[in-house]
């Protein structure tokens, strides 16, 4: 699982073109956000906040679709939807999921800085 | 930042997005395509920054801490007041409740994750262009608002004037009745009225071609002249040629005034009427017949002077009978379907009248009926002209006695008219300007013009003319009489009238003699008993004699010698 191309090179490389000398710094920002976001929905998921889970997951759902990982993409919107329709029962799974994806993502972000 | 091209503003974008990762790549992509960024990181500060720097185009997250993005869409778009500022939905929102939520809040499009430069780029310049194109109508609008607040202010005072020169003479009579929208002069169409010295009701309705202030103008000459031309006397021919001559030489091509022109002669019941392109006017009788008056002549304002007819028809019309007259206004009054009132229209209503003294009113009602709630109906001009006798009250237009120095007192004069003149020549406007400078005459201006008008007339038609009164006592030889009258006039080469004004002044007042003699064989008084009466065909000498303190008929009947005196407190 650890081999799977967990990002889109393509989107990436956009990126990559579009930011120049930017895009060290665009990276070091998304990696803050996403622990940020992460935490966010650790906590809401632990307090029973739906909709606060809803609002992190989303907006993670945002900043993974401008870099290009669109597997966390999935993720996201799969928690944004339980979040919103309050069935919290079993997102602890997808969140560690999602967790671990994004380690990956972040070791693979690394090749492009 | 990349320097926009010199023809291009700078567009300041405002991003407003809680994620860092997200606003740094929006301001990056924005910054290399030239515009200039600033940046937010809730709804709060997104409002903050929009009422401080009042950016082009505003992109919102729609979730954001504090306030968010529709909260903070509503706030803008209440700032930005009719102002129009753009905003762009920054969603990964997917949902139609959601994007309909972006919608209601104020979004004006949306821009999805991952963000593509280009569309970014496309949205910006058109919503720009959107932007500078609103601004640009919003400040037309503001110019055309003041123009036109400029121009009903001038139109305003245009009215004034037009409504004080046109009105000037309005009589207030049984006779005459109208009906002029308030903004007649603005749609061309004028009408002028006043009494003649002799008593006489003349009324012009004009309609000028086009609208607006320059159909207006050609009112003002029109007004003047006639006013100034009814009060001296001048015969309704003369009045029109001089009009005409007046507007030919002022309007440009193309500008000309469909009239109709009218004098009532409510002591002999009879009507001059001239129609110049206007529709025919309806003559209606006491049997309830309609007899049309058509339009025989070109408008005012078209030929030259040399060219114009000014020859009114002349028709009797007994008393209690009505002559209509009008602008195409009602012909050509459309309703909500488009179709126009029409002759046939009009026509019916004549015929389903039954009592005449409401038909002005039943005419106006079947218009506006008609009309209902299509184009408005702000161009109907009728008028209404009764034939009945004079009332007492009438007064003479008031002369003020001007308090100058220099005024005839006595005075006399002696004036002949030769044949090559009769035909061309009305003495009357003259002979009056002269009795209108003796202030204590100013206000029998119409009694002497009465007088003399009655014992020129005599002494010329059956004195030097020679022509027999009494073919005027049935209707058809009326015009048989006045058709011998132009031809004699114009075959004349012998004959004179001479009338005599010899004014004196006393200490109460002043007594003006006017003696007229002709060229012709009189006639003996005595003998011809119908000649003073009061009849169609009658000199009239019983009339005059009421009016004066003295009339005398001399020699063989070819002179006539009347006083009139008048009192200081007349």
């Amino acid at each position: 699982m650890s081999d799977r191309q967990l990002i889109d090179h393509e989107t990436l490389l956009t990126l990559q073109e579009v930011m120049e000398d930017d895009f060290g710094h665009l990276i070091d920002t998304y990696l803050n956000d996403s622990e940020d976001r992460l935490t966010a929905m650790q906590k809401a998921l632990a307090s029973g906040d739906g909709e606060a889970l809803r609002r992190a997951a989303h907006s993670f759902k945002g900043s993974c679709s401008n870099i290009g990982a669109q597997t966390l993409v999935a993720h996201c919107q799969h928690i944004e939807q339980a979040a919103a329709n309050n069935q919290l029962v079993g997102l602890e799974t997808t969140l560690v999921t999602l967790q671990g994806e994004f380690g990956q993502v972040r070791h693979q972000l690394v090749v492009y800085q | 930042m990349d320097l926009a091209k010199k023809d291009e503003r700078l567009i300041t974008v405002l991003v407003a997005d809680d994620t860092a990762t997200d606003r740094i790549i929006l301001e990056t992509i924005l910054r290399k395509q030239g515009h200039r960024v600033l940046s937010a990181e809730d709804g709060e500060q997104a409002v903050i920054c929009f009422r401080e720097h009042r950016p082009d185009i505003v992109l919102l997250d729609a979730l954001m801490p504090r306030l968010d993005g529709f909260a903070a869409a509503r706030q803008i778009k209440s700032l930005a007041g009719e102002e129009l500022v753009p905003i762009i939905f920054l969603t990964s929102l997917t949902d139609t409740e959601s994007l309909v939520k972006c919608l209601e809040a104020g979004g004006d499009d949306f821009l999805s994750k991952p963000y593509n430069p280009v569309i970014l780029q496309a949205k910006v310049k058109s919503f720009f262009r959107m932007r500078s194109m609103q601004r640009t109508m919003l400040e037309q609008r503001d110019q055309i608002a003041q123009h036109n607040e400029h121009f009903l202010q001038e139109q305003t005072v245009a009215k004034q004037v037009f409504d004080n020169i046109t009105s000037s003479g309005h009589v207030d009579t049984e006779h005459l009745r109208y009906y002029l929208s308030p903004l007649a002069v603005f749609n061309g169409d004028v009408m002028v009225a006043s009494t003649t010295p002799a008593g006489n009701l003349m009324v012009l309705l004009g309609d000028f071609t086009g609208h607006g202030l320059p159909a207006a103008i050609g009112a003002m000459p029109l007004a003047t002249t006639f006013y100034g031309m009814v009060d001296k006397g001048f015969a309704m021919s003369d009045i029109l040629a001089e009009i005409n001559g007046k507007l030919k030489s002022i309007l440009p091509v193309g500008l000309f005034c469909c009239a109709a022109m009218v004098e009532m002669n409510f002591r002999k019941n009879t009507v001059r009427i001239w129609n110049g392109g206007l529709p025919a006017a309806y003559l209606y009788r006491r049997d309830g017949s309609v007899e049309q008056i058509k339009s025989t002549h070109l408008p005012l304002g078209v030929l030259t002077n040399k060219k114009f007819k000014a020859d009114p028809a002349l028709i009797s019309m007994e008393q209690g009978e009505r002559l209509y007259l009008w602008s195409d206004g009602i012909h050509e009054a459309r309703d909500t379907e488009g179709e126009m009132f029409g002759e046939e229209r009009l026509l019916a209503a004549f015929a389903q009248n039954t009592q005449a003294p409401v038909l002005f009113d039943e005419l106006l009602e079947r218009v506006k009926d008609f009309v209902g709630q299509g184009q408005r109906s702000d161009d109907l001009s009728l008028i209404e002209l009764l034939m009945a006798p004079l009332s007492s009250a009438y007064v003479t237009p008031g002369t003020e006695q001007a308090n100058s120095q220099s005024q005839l007192a006595e005075w006399s004069l002696s004036f002949e008219v030769k044949p090559s003149s009769f035909a061309i020549f009305d003495p009357l406007p003259l002979l009056l300007s002269v009795l209108l400078e003796v202030p204590g005459l100013r206000n029998h201006s119409g009694t002497l013009y009465t007088i003399i008008s009655e014992l020129y007339t005599n002494a010329l038609e059956h004195g030097v003319l020679g022509l027999d009164s009494s073919i005027k006592d049935d209707p058809e030889g009326f015009d048989r009489y006045y058709q011998l009258r132009r031809e004699r006039t114009k075959a004349i080469t012998e004959g004179y009238v001479k009338i005599d004004l010899a004014h004196s002044t006393d200490m109460d007042g002043g007594s003006l003699a006017i003696v007229v003699a002709d060229s012709g064989n009189g006639f003996d008084p005595a003998a011809r008993p119908e000649l003073t009466g009061n009849e169609y065909s009658g000199r009239g000498l019983k009339m005059i004699e009421s009016l004066c303190d003295s009339l005398e008929v001399r020699g063989a009947g070819n002179v006539v010698a009347a006083t009139y005196c008048w009192r200081n407190d007349d």
